[in-house]
């Protein structure tokens, strides 16, 4: 007998048509005309960036957006399907850097250091999620959140300490695999009107790892695993006394968003070709991720989707209309320090607030809401 | 609601039992300093590490205690908190800007009235927004962890970016007052000033919260709502209303913390409260949620931890810290003094 959450829970039975695509959705559509809509928009609009923008700064956005697009995800697994506050995502995001630059560094550039690095990466990832989980979501979930905080930063500290392993505060940069360097030419004739060089090899080796990774973290989220979270998210002592193992439950989520972000940690650091405390462990893109992921809207992967490439859009380009409003506005009293482009993080704290108070669905559960 | 025992009159004459005092966790801190006499080996630099990490202690706890306090009360975690360790420290540029001279005389009246408005202006600001903080941000969650952490997290952003806003990206160098400078030499022991000075002000408010909770009414009253809170509003009490005051006088605690720690550090960041802040969770945690008492442990505990390691063995150092909070869960998983049984 399934519990009647689990049994309710259940999407719709749908036409064969769209079949294969929604198989590969994990049965979980967007559930929105314009959700959809947006959600194709980004999908192509990612792939097809290097045929349609030139020059090295369209491709880096979109690759950043991509590895967004993982790391927020994983980490909706935790904070919108588990309902627990992580402050250790950069963590595994930095163990997954470091170790990809570490191997690359050490090993030399070839596909089996890449492959040593990750796994090494991967196993120290599960290690400590698993430790960490065991040791603090024993007592009570808020724990989690401090200790969590805690260990993340001792591990940035350790990392610029460290300096003979990690390249200290400068960061290690490195050679990737002949393949994926700007002189490697996969054929002699351009595609397009577009030469397929390493680096545009690159770009898709990020774009389709951080496909599979969400579409991987989308089938377990929609798994019965994924359902026993929820339950857990909705009411911790009901899930308990149902027969789930509510502390195994929550560090096994943990586990799997550390792996998902040690990954996404991998594969930034294989696009930047250097990999450093800044770009990785800093606790400032943990409150990016945090406002990623509550903007797009918690509880569904594709919200991190949206938030993520949001968010890196505005960072891009967000600053640019604010430097035109500060001076449009020089004269006025404060204002001007308001608007100045480097407060762009004030204005998405704001909406990150007001998100929480009156979209706790976010953009997401918005667009499903009107239909 | 099971069978209450009725009461006869011959139990209610009999006195309540004492409550035992756990002494364990209180002979922690000093078994810890006997214990790293013979490794640190000389006693003159033993008894300035002692001094250096009670120093730190204070400022922890001054900053730790209002947080601790506002979650056994209320249930409420303030992520935010950070932020106004850094708006207290921020606080004192009012101050310093028109009263530079003050400082900058060599006297020890001019120089400690400086502190002390510094002190005043730091916690009366941190007061104003702890209550609108507690109006805006807080008061819309309440019972709801994960909002929260996410909603105060929020509020750290906005205030932080505000700081910014305000008073400049940059790192401002700040002076401490000239007779708070250098250090105090007693034969070969060596101990700063301004040590001395934090010490003095940690345990003058660890002794005056002490006698706040549990020589005066309102302090009864608080620890009652921290034990129960329903039933003190039962009895009549606006539960609301103490809280409230228990969280601006938490945010004007966070502001003298602030301060403190600005003069220690000299310079000012909007960041200096959020990178605090991983210690006042680690102290919380060590001491009990909620227990004030366990705060003050928990962070002179830490404080001492990370002097006599970094003395010993500095690589270590980083990780003390989080090995502290490991061994203490282990030992007590709910922290030294348990005190909110939610």
């Amino acid at each position: 007998m399934k519990p009647a959450f689990l049994a309710s829970a259940q999407p719709e039975d749908t036409g064969p048509s769209n079949g294969l695509l929604l198989r590969l959705l994990s049965s979980d559509g967007p559930r929105s005309r314009a959700l959809a809509a947006l959600l194709v928009v980004i999908v192509l609009g990612l792939a097809a960036t290097p045929f349609l923008f030139g020059g090295s700064q369209p491709l880096g956005t979109a690759a950043k957006i991509c590895v967004f697009i993982a790391l927020a995800a994983s980490y909706d697994v935790l904070l919108g399907y588990t309902g627990i506050v992580s402050f250790a995502h950069t963590m595994f995001f930095g163990i997954g850097g470091y170790g990809v630059a570490i191997a690359l560094d050490r090993l030399g550039p070839t596909w089996t250091s890449v492959g040593l690095g990750l796994l090494g990466a991967l196993a120290l990832s599960a290690a400590l999620a698993a430790a960490i989980g065991l040791l603090s979501l024993r007592v009570r979930a808020i724990f989690f959140s401090m200790i969590t905080l805690a260990v993340a930063s001792a591990a940035a500290v350790l990392a610029s300490q460290m300096s003979t392993i990690t390249g200290g505060e400068d960061g290690l940069s490195f050679q990737l695999p002949h393949q994926l360097r700007p002189a490697f030419r996969l054929f002699a004739e351009p595609v397009l009107g577009l030469s397929i060089n390493g680096r545009v090899l690159a770009y898709f080796l990020v774009f389709f790892a951080a496909l599979a990774v969400f579409l991987v973290l989308l089938r377990i989220v929609n798994s019965p695993f994924g359902r026993v979270l929820q339950a857990i998210r909705e009411n911790e002592f009901r899930a308990e006394a149902l027969g789930y193992r509510v502390v195994a439950y929550r560090t096994a989520a943990s586990v799997i968003a550390a792996l998902a972000a040690t990954i996404a940690g991998g594969l930034l650091a294989l696009w930047l070709r250097y990999n450093g405390p800044d770009t990785t462990l800093s606790f400032s893109i943990m409150i990016d991720i945090l406002l990623m992921v509550v903007i797009g809207g918690m509880g569904t992967l594709y919200g991190a989707v949206i938030g993520a490439t949001l968010f890196v859009l505005a960072q891009s380009y967000l600053q640019v209309l604010m430097g035109w409003a500060n001076t449009a506005l020089t004269g006025v009293p404060v204002l001007p320090d308001l608007v100045h482009p480097d407060r762009w993080l004030l204005w998405l704290g704001a909406l990150f607030i007001i998100s929480v108070y009156a979209f706790p669905g976010g953009i997401v559960g918005h667009l499903r809401r009107r239909h | 609601m099971s069978e209450f025992p009725s009461i006869t009159t011959e139990q209610a004459q009999t006195p309540l039992p004492r409550s035992k005092t756990d002494w364990l966790p209180l002979l922690l801190v000093p078994a810890l300093a006997l214990l790293a006499l013979p490794f640190v080996g000389n006693p003159s630099s033993w008894v300035t590490l002692t001094v250096a990490g009670l120093a730190m202690g204070m400022m922890i706890f001054l900053m730790a205690s209002g947080l601790t306090l506002v979650f056994g009360l209320m249930d409420i975690i303030n992520f935010g908190h950070g932020v106004f360790i850094s708006l207290g420290a921020y606080a004192t540029l009012i101050v310093l800007g028109p009263l530079a001279a003050w400082g900058k005389a060599d006297s020890l009246a001019l120089n400690l009235g400086l502190m002390g408005l510094c002190i005043l202006v730091a916690m009366a600001l941190t007061a104003i927004v702890g209550a609108l903080f507690e109006r805006i941000i807080v008061r819309p969650v309440y019972g709801n962890h994960l909002k929260q952490i996410l909603v105060t997290m929020g509020g750290l952003i906005v205030t932080e970016q505000l700081i910014h806003a305000i008073w400049g990206a940059s790192p401002i160098p700040i002076a401490l007052p000239e007779t708070l400078r250098g250090a105090y030499v007693v034969g070969d022991i060596v101990m700063e000033r301004y040590r001395v000075f934090a010490v003095v002000i940690g345990l003058a408010v660890f002794g005056g919260m002490q006698l706040l909770l549990n020589r005066t009414r309102i302090g009864l009253l608080i620890r009652a709502g921290v034990e129960n809170p329903e039933m003190v509003e039962a009895l009549g009490y606006r539960i609301r209303r103490l809280f409230v005051s228990v969280f601006v006088a938490g945010s004007a605690l966070a502001g003298l913390g602030g301060v403190m720690w600005a003069f220690y550090r000299q310079t000012l960041t909007a960041g200096m409260g959020m990178e605090v802040m991983v210690l006042v969770f680690i102290v919380i945690i060590i001491g009990g949620l909620g227990s004030v008492g366990g705060c003050f442990v928990g962070s002179v505990l830490v404080a001492l931890v990370a002097n006599y390691v970094g003395f010993l063995a500095p690589k270590l150092a980083l990780v003390s810290n989080i090995l502290v909070m490991a061994l203490v869960l282990v030992w007590r998983p709910e922290g030294l003094f348990p005190v909110a049984r939610r």
